[in-house]
């Protein structure tokens, strides 16, 4: 190469060198850098080749995807019939299939509440928030009923619906609740500051199996007998409380690395505590706690399938069922897959959203 | 030098009266028996070894520290122990800090109207015109859109003087504002606090700048292990110390 010589003080600036050196020296730098790394290479191919077509052919091209019941699997693979069969519950559960609407219209109405609250850049984006924090009353309304539509007994539901309800409400509630348990457990004042710390300890301490219990068998012992909460209400409550110890500890975690100097900036101009919380702290201790939030989020998600303990019937409830029965019997791999499959999406959904909030959040400042 | 220090002997008004002031961190005892009057538009430069005290006592000045004993009056407002008393004596002092603390999140335009919009209640328009104008004075109104992080550092504490100065206050404290900069950008600051000073504000810097001390105090304030050890016009002060430690220290840090 030949180096031109400058000046001393009069050096230009230069462009970077290239370190990309397109697609082939990418496959050489990440697959075949060194003899082991290429053996490693080379087997996984081989491995790859050679499982790959037989998951494909069970999965689908020999798989049998709409039969009555098991003994009309005929062609060796997959017997997506026991799901196929009985989708509706997988969905719904039990709810009324003349009412399939509701549950329809308050999935689509929750991806409009969501809109909002996921993507800053849309338009009139404050009167949608202002339907986004009204969205659980209305798909409370759209799925029990009353005030004019038939209402629909808890029980009745089940499958995604009941996971979904389960966990959106979990996740909507135990943000906030769990940012003012964080706040309350570094309040100056005592007493508030006790209860929190309580509150976070006694609840984190206990499994949250135990405390289903307690709130499906334990509960009604101790209320009035004509006081009847609905068991659904019980549940998503405990599943709130549980979720919010944890979430405030994460929380707890980010306001703690917010410097002094920024309480003291927003002290000495003047701002009120709930100002300066709102307006200076919590939205950076918010942003350094996001991925701890949305492993919390992902976990309640998957919690949510301990429901099934006290007798009511999500997305596994359903899939355990449908193994009981005797004509799908011996169909679990077929089950859990599909079970899998779903939460992977919405958990993998909710991973990849959180990823693009960092990286906006991280654009706007250093 | 001379006018300015008329201006002060004309209006004799005291605005911030420290009296017989003790403050201890748990049994350390931080602050001894500090008595300081200022009057309205002077400017005090407080200088000292670190840990003497004189970050403390400013920051006693807006009730960012509690004290024990003593009292500290700022406008006629007394600082006790209730919000009302602090939020009082806060609307009258701007700080400005070492750090600079600005709002990372925001950007300088909103780091400078937050407090107006929310605190005074203010339209934001009028807000964003108030800031405008003092990001002017500080001489960044180009960069009123970008982040703290994207400014030197010497321009974030331009922007912490024009955040203070939006809350339009009467006295403003300085808590080593130059001594978290690089060397080339201490001048920039300072420039900004020698107009504020010409132009009358009441301000106590926290300060090992002597040369800044020279050209705008009117008082000199020398602290050691919590107490005042000598206040002196900055002529005296500098080239006839009384105090032992106040000469050591000046010969510590002119010597060089």
């Amino acid at each position: 190469m030949n180096k031109l010589q400058y000046k001393v003080g009069e050096h230009p600036n230069l462009p970077a060198p290239k370190t990309q050196g397109g697609i082939f020296k990418a496959i050489r730098n990440n697959l075949f850098s060194t003899w082991y790394d290429s053996i490693v290479t080379i087997i996984l191919i081989y491995l790859l080749l050679s499982y790959l077509p037989m998951a494909l052919d069970w999965l689908f091209f020999s798989a049998d995807f709409f039969v009555d019941k098991r003994s009309q699997c005929t062609s060796g693979g997959a017997c997506w019939g026991v799901i196929t069969a009985r989708f509706p519950q997988y969905l719904y559960g039990f709810y009324p299939p003349e009412l399939y609407w509701r549950p329809n219209l308050a999935s689509l109405l929750l991806l409009v509440a969501l809109a909002p609250i996921l993507y800053s850049k849309i338009l009139y984006r404050k009167y949608f928030l202002m339907f986004s924090i009204t969205y659980p009353l209305i798909a409370f309304w759209l799925l029990w009923g009353g005030f004019g539509l038939v209402p629909v007994e808890s029980e009745k539901m089940g499958g995604l619906l009941l996971t979904l309800t389960l966990g959106v409400m979990g996740i909507a509630l135990s943000l906030p609740i769990g940012i003012l348990l964080a706040l309350g457990r570094r309040s100056k004042m005592p007493a508030i500051r006790l209860f929190s710390t309580m509150f976070i300890e006694l609840i984190r301490g206990v499994p949250m199996i135990t405390l289903l219990f307690m709130a499906t068998v334990l509960l009604p012992l101790f209320l009035p007998s004509d006081v009847i909460i609905d068991q659904l209400i019980r549940v998503i409550f405990i599943i709130v409380i549980f979720a919010s110890a944890y979430m405030a500890e994460v929380i707890r975690g980010g306001l703690q690395s917010i410097r002094k100097g920024q309480y003291e900036a927003s002290d000495v101009m003047g701002l009120s505590y709930w100002q300066s919380m709102s307006l200076i702290i919590l939205p950076q201790a918010l942003k350094i706690s996001i991925p701890g939030i949305v492993n919390s989020f992902i976990s309640l998600f998957k919690d949510t399938t301990l429901v099934i303990i006290v007798g009511m019937f999500d997305l596994l409830g359903v899939g355990r069922a449908a193994l009981s029965n005797r004509e799908w019997i011996g169909l679990a791999n077929e089950v859990y897959m599909f079970i899998a499959i779903v939460f992977f999406v919405f958990c993998y959904l909710m991973s990849r959203y959180s990823l693009h909030l960092e990286r906006r959040l991280s654009r706007s400042y250093k | 030098m001379s006018v300015k220090k008329a201006k002060a002997k004309k209006s004799k008004e005291v605005v911030i009266d420290i009296k017989e002031l003790h403050k201890w961190y748990d049994s350390f005892h931080a602050l001894k028996n500090v008595n300081l009057q200022v009057t309205k538009g002077e400017k005090i430069v407080v200088c000292g070894p670190s840990g003497s005290g004189k970050s403390t006592l400013i920051r006693c000045v807006n009730a960012l520290e509690q004290f024990q004993q003593g009292s500290i009056s700022v406008g006629g407002v007394e600082i006790k122990d209730d919000i009302k008393s602090i939020n009082a004596v806060r609307a009258q002092a701007g700080m400005c800090f070492q750090h600079f603390n600005l709002f990372p999140h925001l950007t300088v335009l909103e780091n400078c109207t937050l407090a107006p919009i929310w605190v005074k209640k203010m339209p934001k328009k009028q807000a964003e015109e108030i800031a405008m104008k003092l990001l002017e004075r500080v001489k960044i109104p180009n960069e009123a859109n970008k982040f703290p992080g994207q400014l030197s550092g010497g321009q974030q504490q331009r922007v912490a003087i024009a955040r203070s100065l939006c809350m339009n206050p009467d006295i403003m404290l300085f808590d080593e504002p130059t001594s978290a900069l690089d060397p080339e950008m201490i001048s920039e600051v300072l420039d900004v606090m020698v107009d504020l000073a010409e132009q009358g504000m009441t301000m106590i810097c926290v300060t090992h700048e002597m040369g800044f001390a020279r050209r705008v105090a009117d008082r000199v304030i020398f602290m050691d292990h919590g107490e005042i050890l000598e206040q002196n016009d900055p002529e005296t002060f500098f080239k006839n110390p009384k105090n032992d430690r106040a000469k050591e220290f000046l010969s510590q840090i002119l010597g060089h």
